[in-house]
């Protein structure tokens, strides 16, 4: 285990090197990407959030959360986040790592893997991130009796994965398995449900997204301040001042309601110092409102501060050759991931009703 | 520049929990009593002298004063708790309510020791209203162009001029004012404004009633005839206010009261709305809760930033500007939400009069102690577009 400090500065320095976002933007090739994910994998960032027996870097949850917002602050166009997730459900099952990048499903509620009593897998998943691209899947199924949680892990290979790419243009697949055997499957421990891993990934998109906003944000200030309009920089224009202000209020709410979240799952899913770190429970009611709230108000936010930030910009953030798309329609694209805003606020506002007028305040104020 | 922003997932200590229950117990003992009727928003203008005594008995006034002033000595989360729980069970604390968040603060600071034993203690008791006189009839949110003047006398100062839109006047004890000492220079259209301790009770004050579209009485015209203030009167430099308006501010804009202000409709709301919302329903109480959650988590943020001794002047002021926005935009989607409610839901008489109520408050929330134009100019200036 690294020092937060540390694993920070480390990432910094891997990020710009290997994916800062104009390069990446120039460059005519995927030839950056081999360099790129080798230097990560060799400081043990894809693997954060495995312990080290298992062949992670065991690294805090918070910390691996930190680092997800930075992958954001980049537009990083790997599958950071998703190789994390991969492996903190892996570990969940004490499943050994492999190697190289992976992803995780199911990433929709109501998407459902099955485990028949011969050991295979079945179903179909949709909108799986970097599917086209990884080697493995992480997924969480359920056994014949529909409760029973399995953890397994599978060869990509061996599924259907069709053609399908997010609206910013990367890899979204709908993976279909039809009695594929696994490489290993691991009961998973109580606690972990559908929900715990929807939550870890919206949370994990929520922080991203919070990254992505507070680049965005840095980028139509400082092109606010250089572009001359009428004799003047633009950022002096007070309709230009109160837009980028809003792209602020914005970028706030995203960075509060994502820190929040991420800072409450790593709280509770917290391991004790001599035990690895594993689910302990399930979400409770005040843990659900963080990740929920976290994932609508950070999907509002995107949606608002990607459009003030195109409109301050102008023609030029449209083209290609800017790097403001690469932000933008991550962006939009993540807003979809691990269920979007619409999709949890019916849940959440479900249990607000449910819980009654008088549990609202106590729960709001729990946190 | 964004990267400057900061919002750390702060959470309230352990002390703040069990504070938090006293408080709660106490408020419902106080609406069990028939001190208050906490469905009826703007009763009595929330102004109740009994009501504020008791609170300031519980020592929740001046909560984080020194104690040699009545205080309390309690951490700035703390009063927090304290603040917030009060806002959401509407509780009547008009009477002590700027005291405790401004003008005690101000006097700490800036006023001479008499004056600091002889005032504050009585704001700790709960026994004294103070209001605010910044607004003239030619000066609103342009504060530096205040016109109201203090002449020099013999041992003190002579005020004339017109303060308005002046809440609480009409209960007030006293008032700080901001006058003109000086005429402002060429280098520094700020210099020349002096602040005041004032005595409501001094002859040469005239408090004349505004009413509101409310059919409330809040506003006033304060008009000073030559009003007489005694040299020790002076709160900090001559000429000098302008270095002194801006550290507490970060205090008023970043509190709870300013995103809950009518958090009543949103509770309401839920009841309106019953334990089985229609996917509408849901999806849009579901967008509220997060909303509301999310500020609360900045202004948390923000408290915790000032507890620690910074001084978070961009954040609170986005707290502020996102927290009267979406208090102000509460009443009108509780109305979109509840269209198709059945007219026999139990609650329904109630949550239309509440509904009725806010949406007559919320052009205000967006206009009082900052307008939303304000601080968007100051969060343009924290980003370094100004």
């Amino acid at each position: 285990m690294e020092s937060t400090s540390l694993i920070a500065e480390t990432a910094s320095r891997l990020l710009r090197h290997h994916c800062d976002p104009q390069t990446l933007n120039s460059s005519a090739s995927d030839d950056w990407q081999g360099p790129a994910w080798a230097a990560l994998e060799a400081a043990g960032l894809p693997l954060a959030w495995v312990p080290e027996d298992l062949g992670g870097a065991g690294i805090s949850l918070e910390d691996g959360f930190g680092l997800l917002s930075l992958a954001g602050r980049y537009a990083v166009p790997l599958p950071l986040a998703e190789t994390l997730l991969a492996g903190w459900l892996l570990a969940q099952g004490e499943i050994a790592v492999p190697p190289g990048m992976l992803t995780c499903a199911p990433t929709r509620r109501g998407d459902k893997l099955r485990l028949a009593r011969e050991g295979t897998l079945s179903g179909r998943l949709r909108a799986v991130p970097f599917a086209k691209a990884a080697k493995h899947l992480a997924v969480l199924a359920e056994g014949e009796d529909g409760r029973s949680g399995t953890i397994a892990l599978i060869e990509l290979a061996k599924a259907r994965v069709a053609d399908g790419r997010s609206i910013a243009g990367e890899a979204l697949n709908t993976v279909s398995l039809e009695a594929v055997h696994p490489i290993v499957t691991r009961d998973a421990p109580a606690g972990l449900d559908g929900e715990t891993l929807l939550a870890m990934g919206a949370a994990a998109r929520a922080m991203q997204m919070s990254g992505a906003l507070a680049a965005v944000l840095d980028i139509a200030v400082a092109y606010a301040n250089e572009r001359v309009a009428f004799e003047r920089p633009i950022a002096k224009f007070q309709a230009v001042q109160h837009n980028l202000a809003r792209l602020a209020g914005e970028a706030a709410a995203a960075m509060a309601a994502a820190g929040s979240a991420a800072n409450a799952i790593a709280t509770a899913l917290a391991a004790p110092p001599d035990r690895l770190p594993r689910v302990a429970r399930g979400f409770d009611d005040a843990l659900f409102l963080e990740v929920a709230a976290a994932k609508i108000r950070v999907g509002e936010a995107a949606g608002v501060g990607a459009g003030i930030a195109h409109q301050v910009l102008g023609a030029i953030g449209f083209t290609r050759e800017h790097v403001l798309h690469r932000f933008t329609q991550r962006l939009w694209a993540w807003r979809d991931d691990f269920d979007n805003e619409s999709a949890w606020a019916v849940r959440l506002g479900t249990l607000i009703a449910a819980r009654g007028s008088e549990g609202l305040w106590p729960l709001l104020a729990s946190r | 520049m964004s990267s400057a922003l900061t919002f750390d997932p702060i959470r309230l200590p352990p002390e703040c929990d069990r504070l938090r229950e006293e408080v709660r117990a106490f408020l419902d003992e106080e609406i069990a009593a028939g001190t208050y009727d906490p469905q009826e928003p703007g009763n009595d203008h929330g102004f109740s002298p009994a009501f504020s005594r008791k609170v300031g008995a519980k020592g929740w006034i001046g909560m984080t004063w020194p104690k040699q002033y009545g205080g309390h000595e309690r951490s700035f989360l703390e009063r927090y708790v304290v603040t917030e729980e009060f806002r959401v069970a509407n509780a009547p604390v008009r009477l002590h309510f700027v005291a405790d968040r401004q003008s005690g603060p101000v006097l700490l600071k800036y006023a001479n020791e008499r004056i600091k034993q002889d005032v504050l203690p009585r704001i700790c008791r709960g026994e004294v209203c103070f209001a605010i006189g910044m607004s003239e009839p030619g000066s609103g949110s342009d504060l530096f162009a205040a016109s109201t003047r203090a002449s020099k006398s013999k041992g003190g100062w002579l005020i004339n001029g017109t303060k308005v839109w002046t809440s609480n006047a009409h209960h007030a004890d006293y008032l700080i004012g901001l006058f003109r000492t000086s005429p402002a220079t060429k280098e520094n259209r700020r210099h020349g404004l002096t602040q005041f301790l004032v005595d409501m009770k001094t002859p040469g004050i005239t408090v004349n009633p505004i009413y509101q579209m409310t059919g409330q009485h809040d506003f006033n015209e304060v008009v000073f005839q030559d009003a007489f203030m005694p040299d020790d009167h002076v709160l900090g430099e001559v000429d000098g206010a302008w270095k002194q308006a801006t550290s507490e501010l970060a205090y008023e804009r970043s509190g709870p009261e300013r995103f809950l202000e009518t958090f009543y409709v949103l509770q309401e709301l839920v009841r309106v709305l019953g334990a089985n919302p229609d996917l509408r329903g849901a999806e849009g109480l579901g967008r509220l809760v997060a909303q509301v959650h999310a500020l609360r988590r900045m202004s948390v943020s923000v408290a915790g930033m000032l507890h620690a001794g910074k001084e978070p002047v961009v954040e609170a002021a986005i707290v502020k500007d996102v927290g009267t926005i979406w208090e102000q935009a509460l009443p009108h989607r509780a109305r979109e939400l509840a269209a198709f409610v059945e007219e026999g839901a139990s609650n329904r008489a109630t949550f239309e009069e509440q509904l009725r109520f806010a949406t007559l408050i919320a052009p205000k929330l967006t206009i009082q102690g900052g307008t939303t134009e304000i601080l968007r100019g100051i969060i343009a200036r924290g980003l370094g577009l100004r």
